[in-house]
């Protein structure tokens, strides 16, 4: 592998577990809400919440184009305010990357939230603690497992993500260019070796995840 | 009932479920027992005391402190409430250790000062060599303990206590009984204790809140209630017919020889405390066995002398009342009486097994 070959797999990685960084705290709060409350609106949010796992990623890629586009909500927003641009930049491989894995995520922790026992949260309240200590010292502590477990599944699933990366990223050599698409890129230019070096760094990469996702699902009592 | 400190009226029904009702339901100083069969309200009461359950209607008060009221909305969260409260499956926190359940309700106090009161605790329950321990390392006595040291730590003004040696095999319910009872003392934090055992009601109560189907039918204190229930659901629950106060005279290999009135028992030893020896004597009718006079060769180990002193008809039973040197009520069927000829004044021999026998060690 050459030394730009590792600087992209350095920068798939990164970009990977920078989407983990928007998909934890979303997905923690979006899983918990779930998982403990009913409330109007509940079902939309999960049907919304799933939709990419089943859309076409090349349309996931196209709304959020649309969204943070320059002269889209968000990301007309984010320019006015931050001088900052989203669209083909990092910026959007992150943004990217989190919508696909975000869903992975809420349903793996949904299920650890749901399988803790409510009867140590009412303990808890009536040993002072209020509702964020609850969260923060019982429920999240005992819902570890399946957090860590969906966390692996998302940074797996972001690692591999195209379509809607090169929507709203294209293929910016060094600078949006991640892994899946620079595959592809090499099959097309004939590049069949280093296609098929990059394909097995993929592979290697997400079949520890999944691995290791797997065990701290089945070791959970 | 003297110094009231909880008072409540109130009602709750879960969907499909029955309707619980209780109707001036007062608590003292002391331990007071709720008692009655399975299913009829006891756990959702304490539930709702803890702020676990929001009642339907009706309103709870701790002295002037209103924890609920429905018709002004009012309703105090359970960690406002400042109770201990220990579920009959006690909840011990799986991810924390022994020490880290103890001192989960100190956080907000200085690190010394919440490690000394967690070790106070421990000390206290005879728990440190277990303070690193993870709950499921625990046994199931042990689990109790740290789970009443956990409710106990921050000194609650209220103690609720569900079923708190239900999920305890035999011999250790035995034994824990008369150290729970020893440690309520000590504590003195009004207490509200579930149970549907009506020695350990006995043993642990000083006042007690009967509950049928549902409702609270008699409250009173301990002796008034067993010795005179208001009325037959009352009667059948807190059913020990014979309740006489006796002195253990010896224990020997696990059995106690006990002396009741004139007469001398021998019952099983098990959770009986070595430095005291008054107990209640508790029979119930039905496990008194009737026989005429004559060479009696049996298990049991208790054979009485008896004087008949009358019966009563209860439907297909007699309700024979014996003199054995200290009241004791048989129960059996008709024609057994028939058989036996029953008539006052006749001597006959009751038997009695060991295991019932039920010894209460007496600490009032």
């Amino acid at each position: 592998m050459s030394g730009a070959d590792w600087q992209l797999v350095g920068f798939s990685l990164r970009m990977a577990l920078g989407s983990l960084l928007l998909v934890w705290p979303a997905g923690v709060a979006v899983a918990w809400w779930l998982a403990r409350k009913n409330w109007r609106g509940k079902a939309l949010v999960e049907t919304l919440v799933s939709l990419p796992l089943v859309l076409p990623p090349v349309v996931t890629g196209l709304v959020l184009l649309e969204l943070f586009g320059r002269r889209g909500p968000v990301g007309g927003w984010l320019h006015r305010t931050f001088n900052c641009d989203v669209v083909f930049t990092w910026r959007a491989v992150v943004v990217a990357l989190a919508a696909m894995a975000l869903p992975l995520f809420v349903r793996a922790a949904r299920t650890a939230f749901e399988e803790v026992d409510v009867k140590f949260e009412q303990l808890a309240r009536t040993l002072g603690a209020g509702e964020w200590r609850v969260f923060f010292t019982i429920t999240l502590p005992l819902a570890k497992r399946g957090v860590c477990a969906g966390t692996l599944l998302a940074f797996a699933r972001a690692l591999g993500e195209f379509g809607a990366t090169i929507m709203v990223a294209g293929s910016i050599p060094g600078r949006t260019t991640t892994l899946p698409v620079a595959i592809y890129q090499a099959v097309e230019n004939g590049e069949d070796a280093r296609a098929w070096t990059l394909a097995g760094v993929s592979a290697v990469i997400a079949f520890a995840a999944v691995f290791v996702s797997e065990q701290l699902q089945r070791r959970r009592k | 009932m003297n110094d009231v400190v909880l008072t409540a009226n109130f009602r709750k029904q879960f969907p499909g479920g029955p309707a619980i009702a209780v109707e001036n339901f007062r608590a003292g100083r002391g331990v007071t027992v709720l008692f009655g069969a399975s299913g009829s309200g006891k756990t959702t009461i304490l539930r709702s005391l803890a702020g676990l359950e929001i009642p339907d209607a009706g309103e709870i008060k701790w002295g002037d402190e209103m924890w609920f009221r429905k018709r002004e909305n009012q309703w105090r969260p359970p960690r406002q409430r400042h109770v201990g409260f220990v579920p009959q499956d006690y909840a011990l926190f799986p991810h924390l250790t022994v020490a880290g359940n103890v001192g989960y309700s100190l956080n907000e106090r200085p690190a010394a000062e919440r490690a000394a009161r967690v070790a106070e605790s421990l000390r206290w329950l005879e728990l440190e060599d277990l303070a690193r321990r993870l709950p499921h390392e625990l046994s199931g006595g042990q689990q109790q303990r740290v789970a009443l040291a956990r409710a106990v730590v921050r000194r609650p003004k209220l103690l609720l206590l569900d079923e708190p040696l239900a999920a305890l095999d035999t011999p250790t319910r035995l034994r824990l009984r008369g150290e729970l009872r020893r440690l309520l003392r000590q504590l003195d934090v009004p207490t509200i204790l579930v149970t549907h055992d009506r020695f350990e009601a006995l043993a642990l109560g000083d006042d007690v809140v009967v509950m049928h189907a549902g409702r609270n039918v008699q409250q009173g204190t301990v002796p008034d209630v067993f010795s005179r229930p208001a009325n037959l659901a009352v009667a059948e629950i807190t059913a020990v017919e014979t309740i006489h106060s006796g002195k253990v005279l010896a224990v020997r290999d696990g059995l106690a020889t006990v002396a009741v009135g004139s007469a001398q028992l021998t019952a099983l030893a098990e959770g009986l405390p070595d430095d005291r020896n008054e107990v209640y004597v508790c029979i119930r009718a039905e496990d008194v066995v009737l026989m005429r006079n004559g060479a009696v060769q049996s298990s049991a180990r208790n054979h009485l002398p008896v004087t008949v002193r009358g019966w009563s008809s209860e439907g297909p039973l007699l309700r024979v009342s014996l003199d054995a040197g200290f009241p004791l009520v048989a129960l059996l069927t008709q024609s057994a009486g028939k058989e036996l000829a029953l008539q006052a004044g006749a001597e006959m021999v009751a038997l009695i097994k060991a295991p019932q026998v039920h010894l209460i060690s007496f600490t009032r």
